[in-house]
């Protein structure tokens, strides 16, 4: 058995606008290191919701969240930040690379601010990332010049960078044709399998979550199968 | 935090859009520079209408007024203390013009740390004899080479050489206006008829032209001497002390001081001369209010720029938020851009200034009541550049203070999940 990443205790959220909705009711599970874990159900059941939960940008629940087994509640904004940034990669289903920047520098980025090696270090770690996933021909290109496919690939180069705990995708290969989301899952499996990596992805693709470790379903903000 | 980082994104925003950088740094550029080239000039001018007076007026006027004996004979009846008089027997006294004992009085003036120099002069009230009429004149007795130093008197001759009041006997300067009904040349001999009724022929050896058209029609120069001898007086009659002190604004507990030790009367140049003061202070407050009110007009135009900046900028926020920085490192990075726009406005601005004021202090200006001046009047004191800058800075600190804040409490996850 391996460690515990992250953990989920009970966790309620309410939509209080316009009218009080009770989006997800007592969520409670366990994520172990190296594990590659898809969770799927329905438009509106409440996954993406659960998601920005996990990843300490949404505060506004009840009940607690442990990542690498720290209490996630009662931390300041800044203190989150510093944990999304150090423990936690995300890759989105629109790419959201920043257009000022070269693909190298937007890869560097979460480690420029973790400001833990220095820039050259950064440096070479980021054309190791992108080599690993076969882009590093991309590096010196303004991240708007590059395809979608491979912005998709810039991104999972970006959320590896400072070798998170964990990598939350929402929808990652919700905006790519077949080719490309074959292509991004071939590349979280070797993440997974290769690098003992742990990957969280919200999905609505039945194909892509049945191919994972281990499926998470929601239905109507409640975990149905796990 | 990563400074360093910081700067680099900020600097990649701002790049990424220069077009609007630029517009918003052309605002800040032009206010700056408005600001000063309006106070350099509105100071230079301020400058020159109160040397026009100041200049030429002494801090403290050490003088004897001609009134009637304070200590009049009834006041010293007791039985009538306490009614009305209307009994004033004793008249005003003309000898109680001079100042008694000014040898010492100078003495004292001249080991007074507090006085930065002074000079004596006589007032003396004549006739000048044009043809069949009388025109009346004022002749100021005064030491050439102290009155120059102190109240740039060679600054006001037009024509001939105020050292030439000492050197030739019985000489005359007199006012350019004054000059002109006498029909005078250099050289002439006017006569002067003093208040006793004497006849004086006065050779003139130079004219002067003040700036104030009235003044210059009365007002003539002469030498101490030569003054005493057309009263009639010896050596030792003064009737006016100029002081100059070292520190203006204290002129008027000076004088106060003056007027008990000396026993004279004693004017300070506040009392005399109240109205300029006042003029400069409006002059100079309106100027500042031009100036702070384009300060204000460009924080706005900063203020647009940026809000319109961070709503574009969306997406690239919440990513940087979603990546691990923290509202207040998204703050720093857009209130580093509003300060570079400042900073870099302003500089700019400072330059576009000092070229106005160098384009300004070039165009002629000349006037028949301002001899010494050629062009428009320019101050550069190093004090507008000083508020300058630091209002640019202040102002956009704030233009970009709000829109900041308003980018640190962009909610990432609205963003993302918006889409």
């Amino acid at each position: 058995m391996g460690d515990i990443i992250l953990e989920a205790r009970s966790i309620n959220k309410y939509f209080r606008d316009p009218v009080t909705v009770k989006v997800l009711k007592d969520i409670n599970f366990i994520i172990k290191k190296g594990e590659f874990v898809s969770v799927t159900g329905k438009s509106g059941c409440g996954k993406s919701t659960l998601l920005y939960i996990l990843s300490t940008m949404d505060t506004d629940y009840e009940g607690e969240l442990l990542i690498d087994e720290e209490s996630m509640i009662h931390r300041t904004e800044p203190e989150l930040a510093a944990v999304r940034n150090e423990k936690i990669g995300f890759v989105f289903q629109f790419h959201y690379l920043l257009n000022e920047f070269t693909v190298l520098h937007n890869v560097m980025l979460p480690a420029l601010k973790l400001n833990k090696y220095r820039h050259d270090e950064v440096e070479h770690r980021a054309l190791v990332r992108l080599k690993m996933l076969g882009i590093e021909h991309l590096a010196g290109k303004r991240a708007n010049r590059v395809s979608g496919g491979e912005k998709q690939r810039v991104a999972i180069a970006r959320a590896l960078i400072n070798d998170p705990d964990i990598i939350m995708g929402d929808e990652p290969t919700g905006n790519l044709d077949k080719k490309n989301s074959e292509m991004v899952f071939d590349i979280f499996k070797r993440l997974a399998e290769e690098f003992d990596q742990t990957l969280l992805i919200v999905t609505h693709d039945q194909s892509f979550a049945e191919k994972t470790h281990r499926v998470i379903e929601m239905e109507d903000g409640k975990i149905t199968k796990f | 935090m990563n400074y360093h980082l910081i700067i680099d994104v900020a600097k990649a925003l701002l790049l990424a859009r220069w077009k609007q950088t630029l517009v918003a740094a052309i605002g800040v550029t032009f206010s700056i520079g408005m600001f000063i080239t309006l106070l350099s000039f509105m100071t230079g001018l301020n400058d020159l209408l109160d040397g026009l007076v100041l200049n030429r007026t002494p801090h403290i006027r050490l003088y004897n007024e001609i009134k009637p004996n304070p200590n009049q004979p009834i006041y010293q009846v007791k039985e009538y203390a306490d009614y009305h008089h209307f009994i004033r027997s004793i008249k005003a006294s003309g000898d109680r013009q001079s100042i008694y004992n000014n040898g010492a009085i100078m003495q004292v003036l001249q080991e007074d740390k507090r006085v930065s120099g002074f000079s004596p002069k006589i007032t003396a009230q004549v006739f000048f004899n044009a043809g069949a009429i009388e025109i009346t004149g004022v002749v100021n007795g005064i030491e050439v080479i102290k009155e120059s130093q102190l109240f740039h008197f060679n600054d006001y001759i037009v024509a001939g050489e105020a050292a030439d009041l000492e050197k030739v006997p019985n000489s005359i300067i007199l006012g350019k206006g004054l000059a002109d009904k006498l029909l005078a040349e250099l050289g002439d001999v006017v006569q002067v008829t003093t208040a006793k009724g004497e006849i004086f022929p006065l050779k003139v050896v130079g004219f002067f032209q003040s700036g104030m058209l009235e003044f210059d029609k009365v007002q003539s120069y002469a030498s101490i001497m030569t003054t005493q001898k057309l009263l009639g007086k010896p050596g030792d009659y003064i009737t006016d002390i100029q002081i100059k002190l070292t520190n203006m604004t204290q002129a008027p507990s000076i004088a106060q001081e003056y007027r008990q030790i000396f026993g004279t009367d004693a004017e300070d140049i506040q009392t005399a001369n109240a109205q300029f003061e006042t003029g400069s202070f409006i002059r100079t407050l309106i100027s500042y209010a031009v100036g702070i009110t384009l300060l204000i007009v460009a924080g706005f135009g900063i203020y647009n720029i940026l809000n319109m900046m961070i709503f574009e900028k969306m997406d690239s926020i919440a990513i940087l938020k979603a990546i691990g920085f923290s509202g207040s490192d998204v703050k720093s990075i857009f209130l580093l851009i509003a300060l570079s726009i400042g900073f870099f406005g302003g500089v700019l601005g400072l330059m576009l200034g000092f070229g106005l004021s160098l384009l300004i202090d070039q165009v002629p200006f000349t006037t028949a009541s301002l001899p010494t001046i050629t062009t428009y009047p320019v101050n550069y004191s190093l004090a507008f550049y000083a508020i300058g800058t630091s209002f640019s800075l202040i102002t956009t600190f704030l233009a970009g203070w709000f829109p900041s804040r308003k980018a640190s409490q962009v909610d990432p996850v609205v963003i993302i999940r918006g889409k």
